[in-house]
């Protein structure tokens, strides 16, 4: 068994800013990732970081902002400490040698993005995330913290109290992919989730294909609860033919939108009369499908984005990474000719819910970044806002597990006594595991925490070791079937229903239907099978693993959805096209309750240190 | 765990070339849900931006290199053929990941962003280091050879051991080391426009490893610090907000037996880079400056 005090559970932006922190606190850390850390998905985050640091700007109007863009579903307390320490964090990053791009006077330049009323997002060329990655990553060499690379973390060790509540996380169980051993790890102080986003829900998305929401799924089972996962964010300039990001950065510099009759439509058609291009991404994206689907699409499927305009010095200046994508992805040279784009998945906004300082219902289980849900982005995240967000929050994540106080957190988490049950959501079909025999809910990653009878496990060590006999068995019914089916075959069905049903325009008939092909995915997986017998490298295994997380969040995101009979955000629905403040200022919280999801509301904290956001109409 | 493997060679390769044929005969043996998945691949085939996407009949004919180090059968290394229907825009990751979905699930090889910024999938394709994902299958001869990076152990199929590339890039003081900080914590270094143009190609590498196994002295010294490594070196050196004392620190450690002079300037780095980063160039400097350094008593 390996023992740290803190455990980081991911290598990307936010699980390396969380060890850092940790490290700076005194605390023995080690981060546990299924990649190597610079192969991590925030390294293909483009445009930049929002932070406050120019005369002019401030923090507050920095909060303002991403209230506003929030459609008023983000928690002040949540939002104003993003926008208050984004700046040292941002300028931080600059002392650690982070190549930002440059103004004459030396100092780091700073751009107009979406939704933003300064152009306060902090870049580095087209390809901030990767140089925050790769920086990031640098100062954990420097501090020599241990890195377990290409450990794939299969579950959490927690406790198994009856009330969610009062369980524990001692450490996780990992999978040392090159090996196949299968090993316990203790976490003294706490266990920090940083596992990103949950994009391979559907097929036509920017994730990497490692984005599968393990964290969050691994965090939802053992019983913390889910927060606002309906609020998907679509990306308005995608590449059509593999959903390759193209940066708002291109909309920023000033790059035009047009429909195949040559209109420059968010003008044209009224989508965004003062803001244009630059409206939130909600409303570019609904505005190009609009588009589509009143027949001024290209070839029925997308849009142009032209940025010729600008010059080839300034593209290359700032954009030149654009310029790559362009012609490796899609076979155009933008220089020349007009960008095609299309709406496609970006940002998961919900996540494990959490407080100020990381922390989750789970003493000692904490999550940061993409996975987490704190709130800062509500329904609608800004462009620049969520590279901000990993540093803020991993950072505060990393000290209080090892053990700083950063005083009492605002945000309340769990069942308190203002929540709000759910009552009756109308589904087609139960949600939740499918009832099996013992064996198979081993395969299936699912048994409940107290299931297995007897006392209740509490102790420290026993709780990993459990935890890791547990996963032993469970691997081993995946190997030990010789036929069955293919995890390739599911996730293709879970992700193609997905993008028909909860995708940028959504009605009830299509999200019934998706949770009607949840289900069917879901008990399929009943007879999922690992092909490949080998312990060296097998993807064939770590694949099955994550698609079961896929199904969990899948069916998260879809609940959240039909349940929510407003239009907020990111969330359109075509029955209800009003924001329903006086019914749905709250958070849609989803809880596993011994394999049953658990629909309950908490309400949105507009209340900030010394102001009160109130709901405005949202334009641009 | 590990038996079932002569037969299913034997049966993996028959049933490739079958399922190769056509696209009937490929559902065939499937158990679920075949009917909406060729319906579902008709429509992605469509929809990939317009053109004649799937040419009837035709696929592109790839060969891969497998090897597994446990399991009977695969011990042996070996070619699969692997043949994948010809679809526009088809990148050879695509190519890969298509063979694994549909007819092996076996196949074992990293990728991750799709987007050629995450280093993982560089490979040997057709005799060259290439990333998959950045690879049009079209621009290619086939039958398209895909490989795991040569001069790197072999972990499975087209898996390399990277311990020995991450290794050299630690050995170089990978960050940041300024001599002072600015004054107070909002303040940033200052580094101008010029510094920053100087280093912007440097700090792009994506630590996928291709230069280092195209190097003909990597492949034969074990101790040479490599391409990546030495322009990882380049990148602190050259910038300016480091200072004058640091970068002669951080010559000393390029100008050593096993540091920048082992470079023959072949250019294969250079070649081979998937982000165009000047590796060759970028050494040269480094030598010059070493020899400057060395006559400084001038």
């Amino acid at each position: 068994m390996h023992e740290h005090d803190v455990l980081v559970i991911g290598g990307g932006g936010a699980g390396l800013r969380a060890a850092i922190a940790a490290h700076e606190e005194g605390a023995d850390v080690a981060i546990v990732t299924k990649l190597h850390p610079v192969r991590s998905h925030t390294g293909a985050a483009e445009g930049g970081i929002n932070a406050a640091i120019r005369e002019g700007d401030d923090w507050e109007l920095h909060a303002y902002d991403t209230m506003k863009g929030s459609d008023y579903l983000g928690d002040a307390p949540a939002i104003e400490t993003l926008a208050q320490d984004s700046p040292e964090e941002t300028v931080q990053l600059e002392h650690w040698g982070m190549p930002f791009s440059r103004e004459d006077d030396g100092r780091v330049s700073q751009r107009p993005f979406g939704g933003l009323s300064f152009p306060r997002t902090t870049y580095a060329g087209a390809e901030t995330g990767h140089h925050l990655l790769h920086v990031m990553y640098e100062q954990v060499v420097k501090r020599g913290i241990q890195v377990y690379d290409e450990w794939y973390v299969s579950n959490l060790a927690v406790t198994d109290h009856d009330d969610a509540e009062d369980r524990e996380c001692h450490g996780v169980v990992a999978y040392d992919i090159k090996t196949g051993a299968v090993e316990g790890f203790k976490a003294r102080n706490g266990v920090i989730l940083a596992t990103g986003g949950t994009g391979q829900v559907y097929d036509h998305t920017t994730n990497a294909v490692a984005n599968t929401g393990d964290g969050a799924a691994m965090a939802y089972r053992a019983g913390v609860p889910l927060e606002d996962m309906e609020f998907v964010q679509f990306h308005p300039t995608t590449l059509p033919s593999t959903g390759v990001l193209i940066s708002e950065g291109v909309r920023g510099e000033g790059g035009i939108l047009y429909n195949s009759e040559g209109e420059r439509f968010m003008f044209e058609y009224g989508y965004a009369n003062n803001a244009g291009e630059l409206a939130s991404r909600d409303v570019v994206s609904r505005a190009e499908l609009t588009e589509v689907n009143a027949g001024r699409g290209v070839e029925d499927e997308y849009v142009y984005l032209d940025m010729r305009h600008l010059g080839e010095e300034r593209i290359t200046d700032r954009l030149e990474n654009i310029l790559h994508l362009a012609r490796d992805f899609e076979g155009v040279d933008a220089l020349e000719e007009p960008m095609p784009v299309k709406p496609g998945q970006h940002y998961e906004m919900g996540g494990i819910e959490t407080d100020e300082n990381g922390e989750t219902l789970i003493d000692g289980l904490y999550a940061a970044g993409e996975c987490a849900c704190v709130s800062v982005h509500g329904s609608n995240r800004l462009g620049g806002n969520a590279l901000p967000e990993l540093i803020v929050f991993g950072a505060r994540a990393g000290r209080h597990a090892a053990g700083a106080d950063l005083g009492e957190a605002e945000i309340t988490k769990g069942k308190t006594a203002e929540i709000e049950e759910e009552d009756g959501l109308d589904t087609p079909v139960e949600p939740g595991a499918v009832p099996s025999g013992d064996d198979e809910a081993v395969a299936d990653g699912s048994d409940d925490v107290a299931a297995d009878g007897g006392a209740a496990v509490v102790d420290p060590d026993e709780t990993v070791r459990r935890a890791v006999e547990r996963e032993r068995t469970r691997i081993e019914e995946l190997m030990q079937k010789d036929e069955g089916i293919k995890h390739s075959d599911l996730r293709a069905d879970l992700q193609q229903s997905m993008t028909e049903n909860v995708n940028v325009f959504r009605n009830e008939d299509g999200l019934k239907q998706a949770l009607e092909d949840i289900r069917e995915v879901r008990e399929a997986y009943q007879d999922v099978y690992v092909n490949d017998p080998s312990r060296t490298f097998n993807t064939d295994l770590i694949h099955t693993i994550e698609t079961r997380n896929l199904i969990d969040l899948a069916e998260a995101i879809t609940l959240g959805a039909l349940a929510r009979d407003e239009f907020r955000g990111a969330h359109w629905r075509q029955e209800h096209q009003e924001r329903k403040d006086d019914e749905w200022l709250k958070h849609t919280m989803l809880s596993w309750n011994d394999g049953t999801p658990e629909l309950w509301y908490k309400p949105v904290i507009l209340e900030g240190e010394d102001k009160t956001y109130e709901p405005k109409e949202r334009s641009y | 765990m590990s038996t079932q493997v002569p037969e299913e060679k034997e049966q993996s390769e028959t049933e490739q070339e079958v399922n190769a044929e056509t696209e009937a005969e490929i559902s065939e043996g499937a158990s679920y849900g075949d009917q909406r998945r060729d319906q579902r691949d008709a429509q992605r085939r469509q929809s990939v931006s317009g053109a004649p996407a799937d040419i009837e009949g035709e696929s592109f004919r790839l060969k891969v290199f497998r090897y597994d180090p446990e399991v009977e059968g695969k011990m042996e290394p070996r070619f699969d053929d692997f043949a994948v229907p010809k679809q526009k825009g088809m990148t050879v990751l695509d190519a890969l990941i298509y063979a694994r979905d549909r007819y092996d699930t076996t196949l074992t090889f990293r990728h991750s962003c799709r987007q050629a910024v995450c280093g993982s999938d560089a490979l040997f394709i057709n005799g060259r280091q290439r990333l998959g994902c950045q690879t049009q299958i079209s621009d290619l001869e086939e039958p398209v050879r895909v490989e795991p990076l040569p001069h790197q152990d072999v972990v499975k199929d087209l898996v390399v051991d990277m311990e020995h590339f991450y290794d050299q890039m630690h050995a170089v003081e990978p960050f940041f080391q300024p001599e002072e900080d600015p004054d107070g914590d909002l303040e940033e270094y200052r580094q101008t426009r010029e510094n920053r143009e100087k280093i912007k190609m440097s700090t792009r590498c994506i630590w996928c490893g291709a230069c280092m196994s195209s190097c003909n002295i990597a492949a034969g010294d074990n101790q040479y610090l490599g391409p990546a490594a030495i322009n990882k070196a380049y990148r602190f050196a050259m910038d300016e907000r480091e200072g004058e004392n640091m970068k002669e620190h951080r010559l000393n450690v390029m100008d050593q037996e096993h540091g920048v002079w082992r470079c023959q300037t072949q250019f294969s780095c250079t070649n081979v880079c998937p982000k165009d980063i000047p590796l060759t160039e970028h050494i040269q400097e480094l030598k010059r400056e070493a020899v400057k350094q060395n006559l400084k008593f001038w």
